[in-house]
């Protein structure tokens, strides 16, 4: 049911303006606001706070049926839901989790989460940014870069990953702390000329004097590290769902229009070649779907989850690459325009081995978790 | 108020249909079922009249159909719906349309009724009779394929348009009535996430025939069908080609008086 409700509501809404949003690179409010009409902000809140209290596999299959019609919209929700309410919802004291919770699940507001820099990337303990406590207040300095959903006018706040001191270890001591969108000193400017996600809201954030109270701090002091670790984690689901539901679609695309379109007298998918292809695509969907809904599934059992996240976010991303690299194959010279989808699948792809960890980092958890550099 | 609105579920528009190898009905595997989309606008009008009376009235969905409609009945419920009866019973296996008439009337009369609205026909079988014969049995007027509806304030009454020939016919009938729903009525809401799980704790009653009180199947004998039948194959295709489009005109002209014998 879940399912078919968002595929309906995404073949009915987002894909009549997806060509045109992705075009004009521009987000659109509107179908923003419509998405959380659905109540697709705040899907695994509990209702307590204004969620849907569903499961991290509904939470997947959403961001899947959305991702198969249109890369952007669902990084929109999957942006929302891992790393803009994920963090306040899981480490958010009770007053934020009231203040802002509510809010961010009806959809009339969107948070983000800053923890990219110019300078840290993969490397995320590389981080510049500070925040100082002075006065009771947190004063934050620095920048951040391609972060989704904090600059429209429905971005009302960021979680910022900041260095916040010294560990006795001699580390940075790393904290999240809440700063409000229109917060003096902060400013969100969005950037433009993406090849991917272009009807997605991407900005980058600077902080000079930055002042917010003590009390925005989420979480404890010095947890900042862990809770961005954990968000990741999390955030791998999603983005293994985009991966396979860009890959579903595509695949889609490409067997509708190789079972219409004829050369020598014969639809395209007749033959072998195309039709090998095509059988490749539906098999490793079916796998990267197999071993997603399982890594959920550990999630949502409450069981140790990291490894097959990572597995899952680097398999899902590889299949779709493979899928819509073949699916354009299968189109030919009209796979090529825009009229015909398939090439914005070709490139919105791009981002899943990019964003929430690269291909690489996942390979490095994933070897991590099965011991190769030893205990 | 008591708003009824019935639900059939049946095969999703875009599902191929093959009819199963005894000729007794479809095969319905790897079949999408759905609501019935013309019910979805009697399901959508139904919120609406009771989110505008905002008085406390109740929307109860009402099917008759087999196990496998509960599916369509929760994403009624995760639409808005307050409730439903599922009158289910492995006697309704092959019903026809007075059947399920009489098994409606009876869950209806017993659950008690302001208004019911239905869709037009239900798209796998465009029969359209459903909404006539409960009319009948229940002894309330029935305005059929409407386009737009609306509510008397004293709720008494009410005024609708149907599509007709070149225009719209206006009509007014008192309540309680049967209203059958077309499209341009509205937009169908989406069950969204929440209605989905508020949708999981809302009450299906399950009826039997037994428990509507009815000991024999009705209507049996009136109707039957006989075998289920795919569509004959077309026939060969022929192109009339000439050189000039006056010769392959004639010569098609000929074909279809002497061969064909159409003109």
């Amino acid at each position: 049911m879940l399912r078919n409700s968002i595929r309906d509501f995404a073949e009915s809404e987002i894909l009549p303006k997806a060509i045109e949003l992705d075009e004009k690179e521009e987000f659109s409010i509107e179908l923003t606001r419509k998405m959380a009409g659905m109540g697709l902000f705040g899907i695994t809140v509990s209702e307590e706070y204004g969620g849907s209290g569903m499961d991290y596999l509904s939470y997947c299959i959403a961001v899947e049926e959305l991702a198969r019609v249109d890369g952007s919209h669902s990084a929109t929700v999957a942006a929302g839901n891992s790393l803009g309410i994920g963090p306040i919802n899981y480490y958010g004291s009770e007053k934020q989790k009231k203040e802002w919770l509510p809010k961010l699940c009806s959809g009339e507001i969107l948070a983000s989460f800053g923890l990219t820099e110019p300078d840290a990337g993969s490397d995320a303990g590389a981080s510049k940014t500070t925040a100082k406590l002075e006065n009771g207040e947190w004063v934050v300095d620095g920048s951040k870069i391609f972060i989704t959903n904090s600059t429209s006018e429905l971005s009302a706040i960021c979680t910022v990953q900041a260095v916040t001191g010294q560990r006795s270890d001699g580390r940075k001591e790393m904290s999240c702390i809440l700063v409000p969108n229109g917060t003096p000193g902060f400013e969100a400017r969005k950037m433009t000329g993406k090849m991917m996600w272009r009807a997605s809201d991407t900005g980058e954030l600077f902080f000079d004097n930055c002042r917010v109270p003590e009390e925005n701090l989420l979480g404890k002091r010095g947890e900042g590290f862990r809770q961005m670790l954990e968000t990741l984690d999390n955030g791998r689901l999603a983005i293994a769902a985009m991966g396979l539901g860009g890959a579903q679609g595509a695949f889609e695309l490409a067997l509708k229009y190789g079972r219409e379109r004829e050369q020598f007298g014969k639809p395209v998918a007749s033959f072998q070649a195309n039709a090998f292809k095509l059988a490749d695509m539906a098999t490793t969907i079916e796998a990267a779907r197999c071993m997603l809904y399982k890594a959920c599934a550990l999630k949502d059992a409450g069981k140790p989850f990291s490894k097959i996240a990572a597995m899952a976010k680097l398999y899902c991303a590889e299949v779709m690459g493979a899928v819509v690299d073949n699916a354009v194959q299968i189109f030919g010279g009209y796979g090529l325009m825009k009229e015909y989808h398939i090439e914005r699948f070709f490139r919105d792809y791009k981002l899943l081995t990019i964003g929430e960890g690269t291909s690489e980092v996942q390979r490095i958890v994933i070897s991590r978790h099965i011991g190769c550099y030893g205990d | 108020m008591k708003i009824i609105v019935l639900l059939k579920r049946v095969p999703d528009t875009e599902a191929k249909i093959l009819i199963n190898q005894e000729g007794t009905g479809i095969r319905e595997d790897g079949v999408k079922f759905v609501i019935n989309p013309h019910d979805e606008y009697g399901i959508e009008e139904g919120l609406k009249l009771r989110e505008k009376l905002a008085d406390g009235s109740k929307v109860t969905v009402v099917c008759a159909g087999p196990e496998e409609a509960t599916e369509a009945i929760r994403t009624a419920l995760a639409m808005g719906a307050d409730d439903a009866v599922h009158v289910c019973d492995p006697k309704l296996a092959d019903p026809n349309p007075f059947t399920v008439s009489e098994v409606l009337a009876k869950a209806i009369q017993a659950e008690g009724f302001d208004v019911i609205f239905c869709g037009k026909q239900a798209i796998d079988d465009d029969l359209a009779q459903v909404q006539s014969i409960l009319a009948e049995k229940l002894d309330i007027p029935q305005v059929n394929n409407a386009t737009a509806f609306e509510m008397a304030a004293d709720c008494r009454s009410a005024k609708l348009s149907r599509r007709i020939e070149g225009g719209d016919e206006k009509i007014e009938t008192s309540m309680p009535a049967i209203i059958s729903c077309d499209k341009g009525l509205n937009e169908p809401r989406y069950a969204s996430l929440p209605g989905i799980m508020k949708a999981k704790k809302k009450e299906i009653r399950k009826k039997s025939l037994a428990d509507l009180g009815i000991a024999e199947v009705p209507g049996t004998g009136r109707s039957r069908v006989l075998k289920w039948l795919p569509l004959p194959k077309g026939g060969e295709c022929r192109i009339v080609a000439a050189e000039e489009t006056v010769d392959a005109v004639r010569e098609l002209a000929r074909l279809l008086r002497e061969e064909a014998k159409v003109i």
